[in-house]
């Protein structure tokens, strides 16, 4: 089980074969673009820039001699003996339903998941120095990730690379709904290309015009992957991938009609130097019917990418060819029509607070399966900080109106000011239908100095992931419309007949019981009166002894008293 | 404090407050009232301003150019509403969706408990549309709404237009950081409490409603649009809301704020502004705007679509633009220009809007008058009911110690238990009268109008009357059922809880609705301090019908009659009046509100202590 990008990744990878030498470590760098015009107008940009080096940092000796590796990560790896590791940084969210599955999906906000090395002892220990390292690295809030929004997820999160330790304990996850993503965090992420924003792919990246656009995201992964398909030893494997979605309104001004220079206000005129293969996919599937590309390129390559035939138009930027006459290339797709529905996706999720009031609230999670025959199983993930107290006996999952029984429920309750709610679930969702999870909670009343500083603002809840393996729409055309081999479309194919998905749903912004901040004065005023006042009453009333005071007695008796006393007998 | 620890002053005040209780309860009860009536001199006033930063100081610049294309759209719009004989909305999906919104719709579907004659339904079925702009990378989790109701006849398509157009520039904007619905809704108030609850999943009121497909997150403030003419006047601003809750008076600040900086014509309570507050045209004009609004507050209904919004802790207000007979005129594009600027500030908001007044009372669109200069003319109508209360309590407790000898004491203990007896009658049997009253009407309207010529709508109030009317000949003799003769301390220990009651009721009311504890207070705290069984019986009995709750609706209908400019006679009072009680008893069904509720459970019953308090025997 492999994210389906791999598959097209191990088709570009195929031609610049270097011949590698076992003693001498050898890295390579690839870097390509996908531009797949989308339905609703809309364009999406991904970029991917792999960087593989045949190197062991876990071994005894100290790397030290870096080349296109870049060596602010690679240290990284080898201090915090890291086996694997994801982040992203997402500024807005992804439209499943308008713009289809994304190659790398990324809740907003940032995300971080980590797997150490078996070797790790103290794992929170490590996982705290590695956040506010990283938190350096890219100039991010990542060290507000602490233990209260930190999960260990048992299932959701499997290593992507080469390996078999699936222990969880090794395992951290964290996500930081309310990041925001700007300039200063794609800065530090370019300076980790070999060629910077200098050359390459790469001089598309205006900050201007990424950030002028519907969604951007951009991530870091590494993982160990195999050397050879013999697999005797491991590489580390750099993948920078940045992906920005730009809108047909605001930026195109409602045409539709992009090229390169419209979306990034550049034109390449060159491959980076140091790449080994440098190119540019366009999916023209939907080619000739919907729009035209110029130039136009005699390449094409087919794939299957999230479960669809997918046709790609490839450029390849190493050929002096591609740039023509101009030295330069801009590519134009133009739309001739914009009628045709777009397939919808097999998979969708969505999530929201229900009820109102501030002490309880319920939320709902609905996860959609579009497949008209197919049911199948996906694992739901849901982290939910300490300060809304689930209540989990309320739990319910109905798909069709009737109850949906999940077959794995792993449930982690919260501590206060510790840990967050980790709640996961594998639930099978029935052919064509909603499945909707509820839970009931309540809003925790949090002391005073624990708001933030825009406390009417609301509280984060982290976005739910959904992981699944989709049956793919290949192996739903079962009646063969398109023209296939009749020798080859018998049975399924294995790899082809699903695909793995991961969706992520939107994050909740929920308000708590927020005390009127400008208050206290008048609280500790009103406060004051009241104890002085009330507890002054009370506490003269409580220790002043009364006593009958009797009316002074007559001049007659006062001289008979001293008479008496004189004599040495009691007074009257 | 000394005064409390020191029996001797303590007795000589208390000696004091109960020798002089009665001129201190009308000094009380004149200061109240001029209190109140203070409250609109403009130099007792607060001048508004602008309380939250984020809204305050940035800038922001209003380009809305195409007002003709929304009224061309808003003629189209008419068009297909004529066509269809409804919402249109195959035509409205398609034109949301042809400018880039995500487009859904939802169905409800509403039973009234009985007809509505006002507005002619019984069965309600309709759908709402709305499309959601998605503001580029903001992750859903904050949203602002602008809806115009789809109403019938020719209301409105202006509305609907200017916010289809709206809606296409807006699109084309790069700086929104919150999503925005654009939401038509059918059937006004009943469209929006199902799009509401659909969209917060909740059911208060058993509204048939299909779920929704889209949402945008926690919505941070709202602004309804009514507008039924090309060229405007004057734009209205209205703010009274379900059970009498107000927006955050920042909303009303930015709207007069952009109606200062375009240079529209902007009313509250459809009346414009005078700065003549030292001429006493100048003042009654500020006193008539200020008790328009407090006795639209105090009928707890909503008073445009965005009035359901408040429960669910979001900011609206509903903009409705007036044609009137001036010559000076405002167009569409400048309509547009206002909400665009709106829009825009409250897109810039970082927090919900918290930093201003819940609580406010507004003499004009200009001025406030906040919870801490209104509540005084209430503290000294209800400190009536404590100092008679303490009158009471004294009286109470120096019967007995005239006996003066130890034997008696077995006879209080045996008189006081009576006494609790001779209480616990009256008030169980009127509190079951007003159980009667609030259940009865809906549930025994079928058999009524087997019986009798009427319609449903008919029957709900006039066995609403007729039940009202009945209380006051059943309970006033009842407390003879259980203690056979009421003597002289039943009826003290009686009064003592039922001002103790009546102060605690009027009190909690005030705290929500002030506009309808006032006016409670008002009325009913003369006849709470003054009743005993030894005043004259028919001019008491006279008195206490004319000051009891529903009398005292009557005359705020003639009262706010006079105060719009519109007055009634006597037969269309009569009119009004039914309609009103059906409509109250219609807004508690279909919104939750609890005017209704309060006055036939709790109101009512405490009156009709005093009732039999004055028909003690």
């Amino acid at each position: 089980k492999r994210q389906a990008i791999s598959l097209l990744a191990s088709q570009t990878s195929s031609a610049p074969e270097t011949v590698v030498t076992p003693s001498q470590p050898e890295d390579d760098f690839q870097e390509e673009l996908v531009i797949r015009p989308l339905h609703s107008g809309d364009i999406y940009a991904s970029f991917q820039f792999r960087t593989v080096w045949d190197t062991d940092f876990m071994g005894g000796k100290k790397v030290s001699h870096y080349r296109l590796f870049p060596k602010s990560l690679g240290q990284v790896i080898s201090k915090f003996s890291v086996r694997e590791l994801h982040i992203s940084f997402t500024q807005g969210y992804w439209r499943t339903m308008q713009w289809g599955q994304p190659f790398l999906p990324s809740p907003p906000g940032a995300e971080l998941w980590v797997w150490f090395q078996d070797t790790v002892t103290d794992v929170d220990g490590t996982w705290k120095e590695l956040t506010n390292v990283l938190s350096g690295i890219f100039c991010a809030s990542l060290n507000f990730i602490d233990s209260t929004n930190t999960v260990q997820p048992s299932a959701s999160f499997k290593p992507l690379g080469i390996g078999n330790v699936t222990d969880h304990r090794f395992l951290r996850y964290a996500t930081l709904p309310r990041e925001i993503v700007c300039t200063e965090n794609l800065t530090p992420w370019k300076k980790l290309l070999p060629c910077g924003s200098k050359a390459g792919l790469a001089v598309l990246m205006k900050s201007e015009k990424l950030f002028h656009s519907s969604f951007h995201s951009q991530a870091v992964h590494i993982r160990p992957v195999c050397q050879d398909w013999q697999c005797k030893s491991t590489s580390w494997e750099l993948r920078q991938t940045l992906n920005v979605v730009f809108d047909l309104h605001s930026s195109g001004q409602g045409k539709r009609e992009w090229s390169l220079f419209k979306m990034f206000s550049r034109t390449l005129t060159e491959a980076c130097p140091l790449a080994s293969s440098s190119k540019i996919y366009i999916d023209v599937t939907d080619n000739p019917q919907q729009f035209e590309l110029s130039p136009a390129t005699p390449l094409l390559s087919q794939a299957v990418v999230l479960g669809d035939r997918r046709t790609y138009s490839v450029y390849d930027l190493t050929q002096q060819a591609t740039f023509g006459s101009m030295r330069s290339l801009n590519m134009l797709l133009r739309w001739k029509s914009s009628d045709g529905d777009m397939m919808r996706p097999l998979l969708h999720g969505e999530r929201y607070v229900a009820g109102y009031g501030l002490q309880t609230g319920e939320i709902h999670t609905l996860m959609y399966n579009h497949h008209p025959y197919r049911a199948f199983p996906v694992l739901l993930l849901d982290t939910v900080p300490w300060y809304l107290r689930l209540y989990i006996h309320t739990l319910t999952v109905t798909s069709k109106g009737k109850d949906n029984k999940p077959s794995y429920i792993h449930y982690q309750p919260s501590k206060d000011r510790v840990r967050p709610h980790l709640l996961e679930m594998l639930v099978q969702l029935p052919p064509n239908s909603v499945t909707e999870v509820t839970v009931q909670f309540e809003r925790a009343l949090l002391k005073w100095t624990e708001y933030t500083p825009d406390p009417n603002h609301g509280f984060y809840v982290g976005s739910s992931v959904v992981s699944a393996l989709v049956p793919s729409v290949v192996a739903m055309d079962t009646n063969s419309t398109q023209e296939r081999p009749l020798f080859s479309s018998f049975f399924p194919s294995k790899e082809e007949s699903s695909y793995f998905v991961r969706i992520y749903t939107e994050p909740l912004l929920v308000n708590l019981p927020t005390p009127d901040f400008s208050m206290p004065y008048n609280v500790i005023c009103l406060t004051c009166t009241v104890v002085a006042v009330g507890y002054g009453s009370l506490y003269n009333l409580l220790t002043r002894t009364f006593q009958v005071e009797e009316p002074s007695p007559g001049l007659a008796k006062r001289l008979a008293n001293i008479i008496r006393k004189m004599r040495g007998v009691p007074p009257l | 404090m000394g005064l409390l620890s020191d029996p001797n002053r303590r007795r000589a005040l208390i000696s004091m407050l109960t020798r002089l209780n009665a001129p201190i309860c009308v000094v009380c009860y004149m200061a109240g009232v001029a209190w109140f009536m203070g409250l609109a001199f403009e130099p007792f006033t607060l001048r508004t301003y602008m309380s939250e930063n984020a809204m305050g100081s940035t800038m922001v610049e209003e380009r809305f150019p195409a007002g003709e294309r929304a009224l061309a759209t808003g003629r189209e719009f008419a068009a297909h509403k004529k066509k269809v004989g409804g919402m249109p909305v195959d035509w409205l999906v398609k034109t949301m969706q042809s400018q880039g919104l995500e487009v859904f719709t939802q169905r409800f579907s509403r039973t009234l408990p009985f007809p509505d004659e006002n507005k002619e339904r019984y069965v309600v079925e309709g759908t709402n549309v709305y499309g959601i702009l998605r503001a580029p990378r903001a992750p859903r989790t904050e949203a602002l709404v602008l809806s115009a109701p789809c109403s019938p006849g020719n209301n409105n398509n202006q509305a609907v237009g200017l916010l289809l157009g709206l809606s296409q520039y807006f699109r084309n904007q790069i700086y929104w950081a919150k999503d925005i619905i654009f939401l038509v809704n059918e059937h006004d108030l009943i469209g929006m409490q199902a799009w509401l609850e659909g969209y917060h999943h909740t059911n208060t009121t058993g509204m048939d409603w299909s779920p929704l497909q889209g949402r945008g997150g926690s919505i941070q403030a709202a602004l309804s649009l009514e507008l039924s003419s090309d060229v405007i006047t004057s734009l209205d601003l209205v703010l009274e809301g379900l059970n009498g809750q107000l927006p955050n008076l920042d909303l009303a600040n930015l709207f007069y704020a952009f109606c200062q900086k375009i240079g529209v014509l902007c009313t509250i309570q459809g009346k414009l502004q005078r700065d003549d507050w030292d001429t006493a045209s100048g003042y009654s004009h500020a006193v008539q705007t200020m008790m328009l609004m407090v006795l639209k507050q105090a009928s707890g209904r909503p008073w445009g679509d965005h009035g359901l919004f408040l429960r669910y802790h979001i900011e609206a207000a509903s903009i409705k633009g007036i044609n009137s007979f001036r010559q000076y005129k405002t167009d569409a594009t400048t309509i547009g220009r206002l909400l665009e600027g709106m829009f825009r500030k409250l897109n810039n908001l970082l927090e919900r809007l918290h930093q201003s007044y819940f609580f406010y009372l507004m003499p004009s669109l200009s001025r406030f008058v906040s919870i801490g200069y209104y509540m005084p003319a209430f503290g000294l109508l209800a400190v009536i009911l404590l100092l008679r209360a303490l009158d009471l309590w004294v009286q109470l407790s120096a019967l007995p110690s005239r006996t003066e000898d130890g034997i008696a004491d077995i006879e209080q203990v045996s008189q006081t238990h009576l006494g609790v007896l001779s209480v616990l009658t009256p008030l169980v049997i009127s509190h079951l009268t007003g159980v009667a009253l609030y259940t009865l009407p809906i549930r025994s309207q079928e058999m009524a109008v087997e019986h009798f010529p009427v319609f449903e709508t008919e029957a709900v109030v006039l066995t609403a009357i007729a039940i009202y009317t009945a209380g006051l000949a059943l309970p006033h003799n009842t407390h003879r059922l259980v203690s056979g003769e009421g003597t002289e301390q039943g009826w003290r220990v009686l009064k003592l809880v039922a001002v103790l009651y009546l102060a605690v009721l009027l009190g909690c009311t005030a705290l929500i609705n002030f506009s309808l504890g006032f006016i409670l207070a008002l009325t009913l705290v003369p006849l709470a301090a003054f009743i005993t069984p030894h005043v004259p019986k028919l001019l008491s009995a006279l008195f206490m019908v004319l000051l009891s709750p529903g009398c005292t609706l009557f005359f705020s209908i003639f009262f706010f009659q006079e105060l719009q400019e519109t007055p009634v006679n006597l037969q269309e009072g009569w009119v009004l009046f039914l309609s009103v009680i059906s409509q109250g008893i219609l807004d508690h069904s279909l919104y939750g509100s609890l005017v209704y509720p309060l006055v036939a459970l709790l109101v009512y019953p405490c009156w009709l202590l005093f009732w039999n308090i004055l028909f003690w025997k």
